[in-house]
């Protein structure tokens, strides 16, 4: 699958653009604040219908202007695609496939599959264990209903046991009772999803370490360890031993919802010994062995949006990465740098079809080979 | 908030009174107000009395709790309703829900409400001891679990089925073509009344 088209009009600061791609290979080259991310971010709004970087719609809108219009054509399973997205200030975003407008924005969602790697990513690694949590649900969400109806569904209990406890402090009254028949809830689904964050985790492990390697060039041993207490404790146990504790802090100090993804590079965090070249590694490791998952999954190969990631990684290991999404395990990628003759070494090395456009200020164009 | 200036202090009370129903805005409230005063005295004093009749006369069924005009409902005293059969249910509405799909022949226990702390509302708030007391008495041989699929549903479920899993009694629940989160009341007549009579061991729904 991939974008043969994109057109813009008073899209961030493109008042117009008119794009034709290459199905491989297309690099977006300009100084920073020229409007790079702003054309990732058009492709990455036809996919997910929104901007990755504002959540607000109308901030979108090219200043002083009262609408924008992404269109794009792409070839999808043999078709032809045609996506459009505009919004007039103050208005309903208008989202239509071949002319004909979505009921609901979710029904679009997959259809177009896309990974994008943007610098933002590094909150996976440097971030909270929230982030990588929430990276690791994602995914396997995609892949599984009913792993997502279990979370969903874990949370509400957690939710309303962690609403006891406050009201059990607030009354100063206590009943085991009302307590575990919500630790029972959290047991039977807590289980049910740790057993798949295991399994989903081993799917995972060697084909980010393949990645890894390939663009370290396996000088390095890397590890994602995942971090719970269910391994080796009996949930109902865990649950009904943290009692005392968990009234004293009036909320559930135990359970699936503390498991973290540690990131390592040999026996240690990553957050805390790797250079930012290695953490960078990481990070488009982890999200090639994404990209594996969802083309697994939708049957399509994504697009790929790799948005100024080569800031601060040695040239081999750009190189590196160049050479690998140019394989043909890899579809339509996008590429930004600021630097032409950087990327015109690299595109040297590598057969596959691309584009090179320059951008300036508001304007893109196609440069020739 | 507008601050009308009624010329009538009565006006004034009765346009307050409707206010405070859900749904009722001052505006429609007045509206409401100004059409009673238009109608027949009689009719109005038959408006009235009934709501002041329906609040301080009507009771709860002693079996089933069940709102009822009698000390025990017409469900509970109809002789051709099979007593062995008590279906549990979250409120009046999901009584008429099932009367409805006319699937079920058995009685009921209106529990007024589900389990949910967030909206303070713990076992001890609800008809569970009187059920259990029911069972205990001896002429229950099966319950039939009915509540929403919700978290908090699920959850009274399963508190009811651990206080009676040791009484001698069947325990079953809905066999069911509602998704997660429906709720009861919006379940079609058809699906309803199909997974009534396809009640399913409940045990064997645990393990899902
Ligand atoms: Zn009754």
């Amino acid at each position: 699958m991939y974008i043969k088209n994109l057109s813009l009009v008073n899209f961030k600061n493109f008042e117009e653009a008119d794009l034709k791609f290459s199905a491989n290979l297309n690099c977006f080259i300009g100084n920073n604040g020229a409007g790079k991310t702003n054309l990732m971010d058009a492709i990455f709004y036809l996919s997910f219908c929104k901007s990755f970087i504002s959540s607000i719609d109308g901030l979108n809108i090219m200043h002083d202007q009262d609408f924008f219009v992404i269109h794009g054509r792409y070839h999808r399973l043999e078709n032809e695609e045609n996506i459009y997205c505009g919004l007039k200030r103050g208005q309903k975003k208008h989202f239509k496939r071949n002319k004909k407008e979505y009921k609901k924005l979710s029904e679009h969602i997959g259809l177009l599959p896309l990974i994008i790697v943007t610098p933002s990513d590094m909150n996976l690694i440097l971030g909270g264990s929230d982030e990588r949590r929430r990276f690791l649900d994602s995914i396997i969400s995609q892949y599984d209903q009913v792993y997502l109806d279990n979370l969903i569904r874990y949370n509400r209990a957690l939710l309303q046991r962690n609403k006891l406890l406050k009201q059990f402090a607030a009354d100063r009254f206590y009943s085991e009772e009302s307590l575990e028949v919500w630790s029972d809830q959290m047991v039977h689904y807590g289980k049910l999803i740790h057993e798949k964050r295991v399994e989903y985790l081993q799917k995972l492990q060697p084909i980010f370490q393949h990645y890894y390697e390939l663009i370290s060039s396996g000088k390095e041993r890397i590890e994602m360890v995942h971090e719970s207490k269910l391994y080796d404790h009996d949930f109902a146990e865990l649950l009904k031993e943290s009692i005392p504790k968990d009234r004293l802090l009036q909320y559930t100090s135990v359970g699936i919802h503390k498991d973290d993804i540690l990131f390592n590079l040999g026996d240690y965090p990553i957050k805390k010994i790797g250079s930012q070249g290695q953490k960078k590694t990481y990070l488009v490791a982890l999200k090639l062995a994404q990209f594996d998952f969802i083309k697994d999954l939708s049957g399509m190969t994504p697009i790929l949006l790799l948005d100024d990631i080569f800031d601060k990684l040695d040239k081999y290991r750009v190189e590196q990465i160049v050479k690998l999404v140019a394989d043909d395990h890899f579809g339509q990628i996008f590429i930004t740098d600021t630097n032409r003759e950087h990327l015109d070494q690299m595109i040297e090395e590598i057969e596959a079809d691309f584009k090179i456009f320059q951008v300036n200020d508001g304007t893109v164009n196609e440069v020739t080979k | 908030m507008i601050t009308e200036k009624f010329p009538s202090r009565l006006l004034e009370n009765a346009v307050n009174e409707f206010a405070k129903l859900p749904g009722i805005g001052r505006k429609t409230s007045l509206r409401l107000v100004l059409h009673l005063l238009k109608q027949e005295k009689s009719e109005v004093e038959l408006f009235g009395n009934s709501l002041i009749q329906l609040r301080t006369e009507i009771k709860h069924c002693k079996v089933c709790y069940n709102i009822s005009d009698s000390e025990t409902c017409n469900i509970c005293s109809n002789p051709n309703r099979n007593s062995e059969e008590v279906c549990i249910v979250e409120n009046i509405k999901d009584v008429m829900a099932i009367e409805n799909t006319q699937q079920f022949s058995g009685l009921y226990h209106v529990l007024g409400g589900i389990i949910s702390p967030m909206d303070g509302v713990g076992p001890s708030d609800l008809e569970i001891n009187s059920l259990i007391e029911r069972v205990k008495s001896g002429e229950v041989k099966e319950v039939v679990l009915a509540l929403s699929t919700t978290m908090e549903g699920d959850t009274t479920n399963f508190y009811i089925y651990k206080k009676l899993k040791d009484l001698n009694v069947k325990i079953s629940t809905l066999a069911r073509g509602v998704s997660i989160g429906d709720e009861l009341e919006y379940a079609d007549e058809i699906t309803l009344g199909r997974s009534i009579k396809n009640r399913l061991d409940f045990e064997s729904t645990l393990s899902q």
